[in-house]
């Protein structure tokens, strides 16, 4: 994202990147960026909690836009949960937090439409 | 931030990991020059928005991503709710995210958001793409391309990008 974020900025137009992966946002370097102490595939926040993704929202924006130095990545203060013991088993989308030979839970690359639905197919193929 | 804030180490985590399955070493994208950079000159509520996702979102009817670096965009009307977005990636847990697309595309909180006068529109079309694009020459010739070709036909002044990855 770090990366579309500099191409944007290249053509005049203003971006924040919203990161949960601190590690690799700040290898990347966009202009502005807001952290989030979040598990990877949770980036806007938990599932059906209304007031949590918009909190989450409204701190991005009101601390995204007051960055002045270019590269800054700003701590929004969101929080998965106030206990840390999720990082531990935290999925990097490759294994879930545990080192070992066996463990990369990735899905198989395939290089056709992978739907979320049969009935999605149907719609967009016929 | 905060002396307690101790974020995950993807980097390093998936360092060890390839190197533990024997997989030669992934090269992340590094940039430390000083970023490009536009001021903002509008306030939150005098701004209009154009979310990018990377999670991997598409609209019911369109044809879905496929999993080995697909470079494609697609346009999601910006009026319809998050329920009609659908999502697909080979690299995090769907469940989750097809139970409420707004966690990876928040396009209902952002409407609320425009409703409250907390920020003032969206742009008419946002868009969505799949990160886990393991090329940067890919992203670079194909992606970004694109996404500036649809920008550049957007009729609408878009003075933030709000990007949301997964």
């Amino acid at each position: 994202m770090g990366l579309v974020a500099r191409a944007l900025e290249e053509i005049g137009i203003p971006t924040l990147v919203l990161t949960a992966a601190h590690s690799i946002t700040k290898s990347v370097n966009p202009p502005r960026a807001a952290y989030v102490d979040m598990p990877l595939g949770y980036t806007a926040g938990k599932p059906h909690d209304k007031e949590f993704q918009k909190q989450l929202l409204r701190n991005t924006l009101i601390l995204g836009t007051a960055i002045q130095t270019p590269g800054t990545i700003v701590d929004t203060g969101v929080r998965w949960s106030e206990d840390s013991s999720w990082k531990e088993a935290a999925s990097s989308g490759l294994n879930n937090g545990v080192v070992s030979a066996e463990g990369d839970t990735r899905s198989e690359r395939i290089n056709t439409p992978q739907y979320q639905s049969e009935e999605d197919r149907k719609a967009a193929e016929g | 931030m905060s002396s307690s804030l101790n974020p995950v180490d993807y980097i390093g985590r998936t360092r060890e990991q390839y190197s533990a399955l024997g997989y030669e070493a992934y090269h992340w994208a590094e940039r430390p020059d000083t970023p490009p950079w536009v001021p903002l000159n509008k306030s939150l509520e005098e701004s209009r928005i154009l979310l990018l996702g990377s999670g991997g979102a598409y609209q019911r009817g369109q044809v879905a991503f496929h999993w080995k670096d697909d470079t494609g965009l697609r346009l999601i009307p910006s009026d319809q709710p998050a329920t009609d977005v659908r999502v697909t990636h080979f690299a995090y847990d769907l469940e989750p995210a097809r139970s409420d697309p707004n966690i990876v595309f928040p396009l209902d909180r952002l409407n609320e958001l425009v409703e409250e006068g907390f920020i003032k529109a969206l742009t008419p079309h946002s868009l969505a793409f799949m990160g886990g694009i393991y090329s940067i020459r890919r992203t670079e010739e194909e992606l970004i391309p694109a996404i500036v070709s649809e920008i550049n036909t957007m009729e609408t002044e878009i003075d933030l990008a709000l990007l949301v990855p997964v």
